[in-house]
């Protein structure tokens, strides 16, 4: 199979316009004969089923938290991007498109990032009409700060909050759907499979999570807006429930999966504090504009934060603003994670010794502790409250983690997966941000897809199937995919074997993050492929799921999820295994600068990396979709 | 630490529920609450038994979908969510008691779960702008003063984990329901529908079976968030300005 990406010939400028034009529209009246399912109601997931639902169509809903309100984009703090030039001080479309691209360090695809770019001046005017109580200035317009990654101030912000503010911008304008009737909301409802027939996506098998009861919903297209899969670590910033089934089932089900290996570790995160450890808490990167990073020059172990205030300048070692004096502590965030490991590595790091400062001490100084209170104060305060230590009266301590996955089910320019009417937005898709994203802009994609990309690619699919193409419940292929879902919920809770499910969890977790975390070489990886396929095998005999399946249970919920994210993981060291150059999130220890940098491959690896499953235990096959850079031009990235 | 837990189990919504005392000898003052009951729910599954069920996600405070009702206090001891509540909080040989959500209108699902849609059928009544995407006016078309983007912002943080209803001996859900009326009274964009929103989104919340406020403040005390209950006298301003006018709403339940 040739992988299609769809991208419109033409210029960068002109190519959404264009495709916008020479996409079928489904006729105002005809609407309401299509049935589109939704799966995940975060930012892509709640704007796509409002926005499909305002249009006409008839949209049924799913999350599996007990309201679409509590979806994980509700945690994202910083802000979001948009190419507003509001501050006059040189942004622009291009530019935004530009600085995700070269973020991204040239592993996606331009039109995609330029689409992006694009509309993304759009969403923060549906935000402001939404009600969305964005920062302002005292002139009554809207606030910008700056984020990693660029020189000009372009993120909107909502306080720490911006994803929570957002996504109950979204959940209204789904609440208001769902009261007029055009989308109907399953609560605490698990996808489980996708159902596809003549080869194109009709419909998904899910169990709801209170009674066990499994059900199946038919329609004429399936979106998959389920995030990402940082949770493959065990530890990360992800909510608990994050995981990668809906995606996974449907990897299984023909969709390729784009780039698995590409995952961001997030560099401000509060350091691991014991074995108990159930995840991992994230400090906005925005705190970097204030923050100053920094590790004592020489190694001092144990070293606290009220003792380190008293250390004096020359003793310190600001290593960021240091190795890249133009960007300083404003790094994108692959370049801040490696060089925080590579310091503790030195055996420079703090508190525990996995971790370095974080030091607001200047900025309090230079604007006063007041106005550090209004920028971050509900950050200073879920410090305070984690770690029981004051931030105002001495430096953060922070350490990288895992925190978003680049990669993810392949799409092409119309989000479509390889599965016909199988859509992927959002985290779920492995489409905007190449090999590293940029601070802002995951919240940008995700409205983007939901409220300005598929509104007007699906109905192209749509137009072109027509409404007599779907196929009910009652056909035998749902019956098929209903007794697979059965037979697999029924053997997890035979098994009753010795080990729990987070104990399989913890062991993939940190195998992942051991291997095919912030710094991967060949031997590494290979160690962990076997890991990876032991762990497998001892799963499937000796896991432990009390309780039964007509109930609320859980357990089998998450050995559900774990059983799936083990597989993953197993295709992200395949992946990272393939890919022997360094880029964004993924550094190869063998392709690396005399300098200690990441060195691209460009000649070798300029390609999306799409996986094909073959079968249970068969190796994945590689299919490569090659990138055109038509507008940038490749350069190794130097922050310096 | 050492401590002693009483935990309300309850099979399901028809089965009668009871506490159940545990021993739990393995906790750390670092641990959250929520990772307390992990460990606890581990050392169960061993021992065959089956493990505690409580409703969590995010773990940092802001989805809003964990609860407890811990030692007579939701959300426990301190003014924050229950999965950043840490055992410091908590003495060594302590005895912590653990409920579910009490209010009628939250019926309990299964041991510390319980059932929230209220919260969203109040919201799908009115808690939004009727706008659709697209064709929306420039973001900085209408400038909003500081202090009152600030306002909104302060009654928009609410998380909606229903503290304020378990905290109330009448389950009044006001905070919850004026934090959204605030939010959009306050703001040029959702003052254009403020009369009909706060008639429906009030008759909503009387029909889900909540009680009414008799001003104790226990809400205000408990909320995590630290929602204001100036917030509950601004949305009976703007209930009663609403129904001083022609507005008329259906209700769908039975209102008390």
């Amino acid at each position: 199979m040739k992988l299609e990406s769809k991208i419109p010939e033409g210029p960068l400028a002109e190519k959404w316009t264009k495709h916008k034009f020479n996409l079928k529209l489904v006729n105002p009246a005809n609407k309401r004969k299509y049935d589109v399912i939704v799966v995940g109601t975060g930012l892509a997931g709640a704007s796509a089923a409002a926005s499909l639902g305002e249009l006409g169509y008839n949209v049924k809903a799913f999350c599996f938290q007990d309201s679409p309100r509590r979806a994980h984009s509700i945690a994202a703090q910083g802000g979001i991007n948009a190419a507003k030039n509001y501050q006059n001080d040189g942004d622009s479309v291009f530019r935004l498109f530009y600085d995700t691209i070269k973020g991204g360090d040239y592993r996606a695809r331009e039109g995609n990032v330029y689409r992006l770019a694009e509309v993304s001046v759009d969403i923060i005017d549906q935000c402001v009409a939404q009600g969305v109580p964005f920062a302002r200035e005292y002139g009554g317009l809207l606030a910008n700060r700056s984020f990693g990654g660029a020189q000009v101030s372009r993120t909107f912000y909502a306080r720490g909050q911006t994803g929570q503010q957002l996504l109950l911008g979204a959940y209204g304008a789904l609440n208001r759907q769902i009261a007029n009737g055009k989308v109907k909301m399953y609560n605490r409802t698990e996808m489980l499979d996708v159902v596809v027939v003549d080869g194109k996506a009709r419909g998904i098998i899910t169990r709801d999570l209170v009674t066990g009861k499994i059900e199946s919903h038919s329609a004429h297209a399936v979106l998959l807006c389920t995030g990402g899969y940082g949770n493959v670590f065990y530890l990360s910033t992800n909510a608990k429930g994050s995981n990668v089934t809906a995606a996974w089932r449907a990897h299984k089900k023909g969709a390729f999966f784009g780039n698995p290996c590409f995952t961001q570790i997030h560099p401000t995160c509060i350091p691991v504090s014991g074995t108990h450890q159930s995840k991992l808490t994230l400090m906005s990167e925005s705190l970097r504009n204030d923050g100053r990073v920094w590790v004592p020059k020489k190694p001092m172990p144990g070293l606290k934060s009220k003792d380190a205030m008293n250390l004096p300048e020359s003793e310190r070692d600001y290593f960021l603003e240091r190795k890249y004096p133009s960007f300083g502590n404003l790094v994108p965030r692959d370049v801040a994670s490696r060089n925080a490991k590579q310091v503790c590595d030195e055996g420079r790091g703090v508190g525990s010794g996995l971790a370095v400062f974080l030091d607001f001490t200047d900025a309090i100084k230079r604007d006063g502790e007041d106005t550090i209170r209004a920028k971050y104060g509900n950050l200073f305060d879920m410090y305070a409250q984690i770690t029981g230590e004051n931030p105002y009266k001495g430096p953060m301590m922070i350490y990288p983690a895992v925190h978003y996955t680049m990669g993810g089910l392949w799409v092409d320019y119309n989000l479509m997966t390889t599965v016909p009417g199988l859509y992927a937005l959002g985290e779920a898709n492995f489409s905007d941000h190449g090999a590293n994203r940029l601070g802002a802009s995951a919240l940008m994609q995700g409205l983007a897809d939901g409220y300005f990309v598929i509104p007007y690619t699906i109905g192209d699919y749509l137009a072109t199937i027509g409404w007599n193409d779907k196929i009910g419940t009652d056909h035998p292929a749902f019956k098929e995919a209903t007794d697979a879902v059965n037979e697999r919920i029924n053997k997890l809770i035979s098994i009753k074997g010795k080990k729990t499910v987070d104990e399989f969890h913890r062991q993939l977790g940190l195998t992942m993050w051991e291997y095919c975390g912030m710094s991967r070489s060949e031997a590494g990886l290979k160690k962990a492929k076997k890991i990876i396929q032991d762990l497998k095998a001892e799963f499937w005999t000796s896991v432990n799921v009390l309780g039964a399946a007509n109930e609320l249970n859980q357990e089998l919920e998450k050995a559900g999820r774990v059983a799936d994210f083990i597989e993953l993981g197993e295709l992200m060291v395949d992946d990272a295994l393939n890919r022997t150059e360094s880029c964004g999130g993924h550094f190869r220890e063998e392709s690396q600068t005399p300098e200690g940098e990441a060195m691209r491959k460009d000649d070798e690896f300029a390609y999306v990396a799409a996986w094909e499953y073959k079968g249970d235990n068969q190796p994945e096959v590689l299919h490569k979709e090659e990138l055109k850079f038509e507008n940038v031009k490749l350069t190794q990235r130097s922050y310096k | 630490m050492k401590i002693t837990l009483k935990v309300w189990r309850q099979k399901d919504n028809k089965s009668k529920g009871a506490f159940k005392t545990y021993q739990h000898d393995h906790v750390s003052p670092d641990m959250s609450f929520l990772e307390m009951i992990d460990v606890l729910n581990e050392e169960l599954t061993r021992k065959g038994e089956e493990p505690i069920a409580f409703d969590h996600d995010c773990r940092e405070g802001i989805c809003g979908m964990c609860s407890l009702y811990i030692n007579g206090r939701p959300h426990g001891p301190l003014q924050t969510t229950t999965c950043q509540l840490h055992m410091r909080s908590f003495t060594d040989g302590q005895t912590i008691t653990v409920e579910p959500w009490r209010a009628k209108a939250f019926p309990v699902v299964k041991d510390l779960v319980v059932d929230r849609t209220a919260f969203d059928r109040i919201q799908q009544a009115g808690g939004y702008v009727n706008v659709n995407t697209g064709g929306v006016p420039d973001a900085n078309e209408i400038p909003v003063p500081k202090k009152v983007a600030d306002e909104a912002f302060d009654a928009a943080t609410c998380i909606g984990c229903g503290a304020c209803v378990a905290a109330c001996k009448n389950a009044s859900a006001m905070l919850f329901v004026s934090a959204k009326i605030s939010q959009f009274a306050l703001l040029p964009q959702g003052k254009v529908e403020r009369k009909e929103r706060a008639e429906k989104m009030v008759a909503q919340m009387d029909a889900e079976g909540f009680g009414s406020c008799t001003n104790t403040y226990a809400c205000e005390a408990e909320c995590p968030k630290g929602i204001k209950i100036t917030n509950i006298a601004r949305m009976n301003r703007e209930y009663f300005t609403a129904m001083l006018s022609s507005y008329q709403v259906e209700t769908k339940g039975g209102g008390d």
